[in-house]
């Protein structure tokens, strides 16, 4: 018994130790390293975006302030990178899909309710739009979204629950046929359509890239214009063209700091100035050149050729706002999830 | 542990014990219990709602139904390669008794590129596949070919040492009785390696019930199509929907240690079976 | 059933545990395709695929510092997690083999326990103990402390995934083993301590060692768990298999690959040690390691 006693306790000291070493390696370094290090928690197509943007802000940090700063990046579907960031991943800035997942992170509490009118242009420095990625010379004669439901059309989009992006798809074809058929049923019918065309989900942008382009899979891709564009130019503007529909969506991602982060590791000064770099002329000039459209008149017009215009109309203009096209899309039992019920 | 006799002449056993149990509590109770608690926060009739939603039932028949035919493929090859490979001398045998292992070791996110790779349209086996109308990759039919990649091993190892240990005497019994071949291995043999068997399977459908990191690139990923349970939790975090995901994750682990008591229960009586046999 | 008549056995000039040789190839054959279709060509696409470029691409994508980053990082989890199992196999395999105790079915189930839980879901406890919003995670977080998200969270689901791999291979081990030989040390007046280093431990080196090894092989390639709880921050947070992903949504299919091949290597080296195990211990006599 005595034996035992002690054991029990030598047993407690051990499995004690074996917890203080992992608490060892989970206690922060105790004074803060020089350089400025900034963690940008991001969606999937923005990975080579950021990878210049990143290079170009620790030049001009640099130069301006004599620090220097090193930005990490996290890149995964939107709504997996904003549960990280709930669930407590650091990040002192994020650059999502859409403002409803800023929106989420913002209802955690870790940034202030209205931070999409401290930057300018509803905190998007850059928006893009959904377009069509086709087979070279376009063999279904895809061209416009109602095409999109035609039997025998096999579409890839991501999954609308997990990507923002395919989110931007679903309220761009059900925009487009209460404007062109305008009534809702029909926007119905065309969601159904769509939907019934499609074989595969990926949980992210990305991931339907790459169905669609490296295995080969579905006549036609809905895809950011930027993703489309990088595609075309990545893997070979022998093998896809580019349809632009008549109408799609003014597609907005936006960008934001995360307060509750910036304040405990004391880096707001370069966290915002990071976020202002994107609206600069040099950070407009890089969005151009990643396919994204930037906001300044200047820059675009330098860029004119590469972004075509086309109507495009807003998510507040047509939805109300993200939050009531949520719940009404992509909530269980929204249309969404009515337009892919069991067939 | 209260102990007020000695257990056995040998030390350590308050040592073993309390550690085991310290380090099991910190790393398995502790987690159960925080998903008990999040999943006794919802009420019952919320728990139903979200458990028995159509997408959340599509996808537990979906990983129930791949798990079994997976551990059904495996339970038919998984005796054919252990006999052949206790049975018969041919070159190369030691070799691929030790490639039998490689599910194990090769990490699933390789095992699913790989698979993938192998599988879609313009892989070698897709390929050869696609004139026959036969389409593997992103149908329920890869999930179910990741599942026997990734069960692959466990019949096989379970059946391999009851094999070796079977008495010769037996079958050389039934022959000299006049039976058949055929008649001796199903009458004879077969009974004999069926409980191992039945072990292994339940470890496979255990292990594939489970399975994330193979699946996830080689299935479709359609909600109420091809999306297996685990992928369904993955996406209900990443909607916020904590409730959603832990509701869902408290009942497929309900079902899986369910499995797991019985193959313990089963292996159990076996080794009662054989220790009074 | 057994009561058939049969004509008298036929002359004994063949083994009656064999079966006529067409048989015999037939069935090798059948076994022999399907692991080829199963196991070899699954693992040879990965390499020709993460070669498909040339020997200097493959050196490119393995060399690049993201990809040491990964390296680097699955080796620390692999140095936390396999001695703190090892740990575990060896006391838990010794209170369950050497006494008896109320609830000890229990407890063995509990030991299998995380091999039935879906990785998902091991990272799913994690985030519903130590996120944000989680049991303790808050509290933590106001300390400093960050589980999720950094080395000690990948690590911890690791831990857990990996945990039964020891103890499974050591507890048939020891209970087939029996303990004459530790009562007889104890006779003999060694310690406790001696009794365990030099009687108990010897008798198991090879399944412990083959625990050890089978559990370096799946720490360092988990995926679905370490995946919940990476934040996936390149450099940094990324394990290997979980770069081997990222190259593979930037469209570097052949530097996916080509990382994917260390970590085949991996597993290869783990079947070689494996193999390496099973023939020293039956040198040695005895059994060898059970397998999984």
């Amino acid at each position: 018994m005595q034996e035992n006693r002690s054991a029990v306790v030598l047993s407690g000291l051990l499995s004690g130790l074996l917890s203080v070493g992992l608490l060892a390696v989970a206690l922060p370094a105790a004074a803060p390293a020089q350089p400025a290090r900034l963690l940008n928690v991001s969606y999937d197509p923005t990975r080579e975006l950021y990878q210049e943007v990143n290079a170009a802000f620790a030049r001009d940090w640099k130069a301006r302030t004599g620090q220097s700063v090193e930005i990490q990046q996290s890149h995964g579907g939107a709504g997996k990178q904003a549960r990280s960031v709930i669930d407590g991943l650091e990040a002192d800035v994020v650059t999502l899909a859409l403002a409803y997942d800023i929106d989420a992170i913002a209802a955690a509490g870790l940034l202030a309710k209205e931070w999409q009118s401290r930057l300018p242009d509803n905190s998007c420095p850059y928006t893009s739009t959904i377009v069509f990625l086709v087979r070279k010379g376009n063999p279904k004669g895809i061209r416009d979204w109602d095409d999109l439901a035609r039997p025998g059309i096999s579409v890839i989009t991501p999954n609308p629950k997990t990507s923002g992006g395919a989110r931007w798809n679903v309220l761009a074809a059900w925009g487009y046929a209460v404007r062109k058929h305008g009534s809702e049923e029909k926007a119905r019918e065309l969601l159904r359509g769509i939907f019934r065309n499609v074989p595969i989900l990926d949980t992210g942008a990305r991931g339907s890239t790459i169905t669609f382009v490296e295995r080969g899979i579905g006549d036609v891709l809905l895809a950011w214009e930027n993703e489309a564009l990088l595609a075309v130019g990545e893997l070979g503007p022998d093998k896809f063209d580019i349809v632009l529909p008549s109408v799609s969506i003014l597609a907005e991602p936006p960008v934001a700091v995360v307060d509750r982060v910036v304040d405990r590791r004391k880096t707001r000064p370069v966290a915002e100035a990071y976020l202002r770099f994107l609206y600069g002329p040099e950070g407009q000039e890089i969005v151009a050149r990643h396919h994204y459209r930037p906001r300044s008149a200047e820059v675009r017009e330098r860029h004119a050729a590469a972004f075509p215009a086309l109507e495009l109309f807003t998510i507040d203009e047509q939805f109300g706002g993200w939050a009531r096209a949520q719940a009404r899309f992509f909530a269980d039992g929204g249309e969404f999830d009515r337009a892919t019920a069991r067939r | 542990m209260g102990a007020r006799r000695r257990r056995g002449p040998l030390p350590g056993f308050g040592l073993s014990l309390g550690f085991t149990l310290s380090y099991l509590g910190a790393l398995v109770l502790l987690p159960f219990a925080a998903l008990v608690l999040r999943a006794a926060s919802l009420t019952p009739a919320r728990f139903w709602e979200l458990v028995s939603a159509p997408r959340a039932v599509a996808a537990f028949q979906l990983s129930f139904g791949a798990a079994l035919a997976a551990a059904a493929v495996n339970l038919l090859f998984g005796l054919l390669v252990a006999w052949v490979l206790e049975r018969y001398r041919f070159p190369g045998r030691r070799l691929v008794d030790g490639l039998v292992d490689l599910p194990f070791a090769l990490p699933t996110a390789v095992a699913g590129i790989a698979l993938t790779a192998l599988y879609d349209e313009r892989g070698w086996i897709g390929a050869a596949l696609a004139p026959l109308g036969i389409q593997v990759a992103y149908t329920r039919l890869g999930v179910a070919v990741a599942l026997v990649f990734i069960g692959l091993p466990f019949v096989v190892r379970t059946v391999q040492p009851v094999l070796r240990d079977l008495e010769p005497a037996l079958e050389e019994a039934a022959a000299s009785l006049g039976a058949a071949r055929w008649q001796t291995v199903r009458r004879v043999v077969l009974p004999e390696l069926l409980p191992a068997a039945g072990t292994g399977v339940v470890l496979a459908l255990a292990r594939g019930l489970g399975e994330y990191g193979s699946v996830i690139f080689i299935a479709g990923n359609l909600p109420g199509l091809t999306e297996i349970a685990p992928l369904l939790i993955m996406i209900r975090l990443e909607e916020y929907d904590i409730a959603g995901a832990t509701a869902i994750a408290a009942t497929f682990l309900a079902a899986s240690l369910l499995l797991l008591f019985a193959v313990n229960l089963l292996s159990w009586r076996q080794g009662r079976k054989a220790a009074v046999g | 059933m057994s009561r058939e008549l049969s004509p008298p056995a036929p002359p004994r000039w063949r083994n009656p545990r064999a079966e006529p040789a067409a048989v015999r190839w037939v069935l090798v054959a059948l076994a022999l395709a399907f692991l080829a279709f199963f196991l070899l060509l699954p693992l040879g696409v990965v390499f020709a695929r993460g070669l498909e470029k040339g020997l200097a691409a493959y050196r490119a994508a393995v060399s690049e510092p993201y990809a040491l980053a990964a390296v680097r990082l699955t080796l620390q989890v692999a140095a936390l997690v396999v001695p703190a199992n090892l740990l575990f196999g060896l006391a838990a395999a010794w209170a369950v083999t050497r006494f008896e105790f109320r609830g000890k079915n229990l407890l063995v189930t509990l030991i299998d326990a995380p091999f039935s839980v879906s990785p998902v879901i091991a990272g799913l406890l994690f985030v519903l103990l130590f996120g944000a919003q989680g049991l303790f995670g808050p509290w933590l977080m106001e300390r400093g402390v960050r589980i999720l998200f950094s080395l000690p969270g990948i690590a911890l689901v690791t831990a857990f995934v990996t945990m039964p791999l020891v103890a499974r291979q050591l507890i048939p081990l020891m209970q087939a083993q029996g303990s004459d030989e530790e009562q007889a040390a104890l006779t003999l007046g060694a310690t406790p301590w001696q009794m365990f280093l030099r009687v108990s431990l010897p008798k198991v080196r090879w399944g412990l060692l083959y625990g050890v090894v089978l559990c370096n092989a799946r720490a360092m390639g988990e995926f679905g768990a370490v995946s919940v709880v990476s934040g996936h921050i390149r450099g940094k947070t990324n394990t290997l298999p979980l770069h081997v992903e990222i190259l593979y949504n930037e469209y570097q299919f052949q530097a996916a690959f080509a990382v994917a091949t260390l970590l085949a290597l991996l597993g290869l080296t783990t079947l070689a040690a494996q193999a390496l195990l099973d023939w020293q211990a039956r040198r040695r006599g005895g059994a060898g390691p059970g397998r999984a």
